[in-house]
């Protein structure tokens, strides 16, 4: 499933709005939990899980290719850890 | 962050009462979750892929007592960050 096909099951749901409507929303959910990242917020959605950012500290990296030594700066990843009941419905899903 | 903000940030952007708004943004995480219940991936372009893994059996070890045990074979659910939102989150402040 895509942004379109959530964005297709969410319109055949609600049949009252409009298509336009719903992908307005959808785009804005998203944009605003990646501008909630980035400025280092923390999300949590209850049931589905938690979005924070974690700091990788900078490293002395290499190029698999030619072996040169390189270095890695500072870098913010994005970790995702899955809700109690979302990871309990995966488990037991089907 | 948490929901009601998302549906704040709805309302101040898009102008839809918080009530529409939050019904729309449960239905948007329960549509995801009954999606991913089926073992479907979903891949949202600009943010990132939620994938279900298989995860085999293997023998674990309770850190406390050194004992043995089989961890059963499941279901995780991973989350790859797109490009995109790893470079939002190494711009600027």
């Amino acid at each position: 499933m895509n942004k379109s096909d959530l964005i297709e099951a969410l319109t055949q749901r609600l049949s009252n709005l409009p298509a336009k409507d719903i992908e307005i929303i959808v785009n804005t959910i998203f944009d605003s939990m990646t501008t909630a990242l980035s400025q280092g917020d923390r999300i949590e959605i209850r049931g589905f899980g938690s979005f924070e950012v974690r700091v990788r500290q900078p490293r002395q990296g290499r190029n698999p290719k030619t072996g040169e030594s390189v270095d890695v700066g500072l870098r913010k990843v994005p970790f995702f850890k899955v809700g109690k009941e979302l990871r309990e419905r995966v488990n037991n899903g089907k | 962050m948490t929901k009601a903000e998302i549906i704040e940030q709805i309302y101040e952007k898009v102008g839809f009462s918080k009530k529409e708004s939050a019904e729309i943004v449960e239905l948007v995480f329960d549509l995801m979750k009954e999606t991913l219940e089926k073992g479907d991936k979903i891949k949202i372009s600009g943010f990132g892929n939620f994938v279900v893994r298989q995860k085999r059996p293997r023998i674990g070890r309770n850190p406390q007592t050194g004992e043995s045990i089989e961890i059963s074979s499941r279901r995780v659910l991973t989350f790859r960050p797109s490009q995109v939102l790893k470079a939002a989150l190494n711009t600027g402040k």
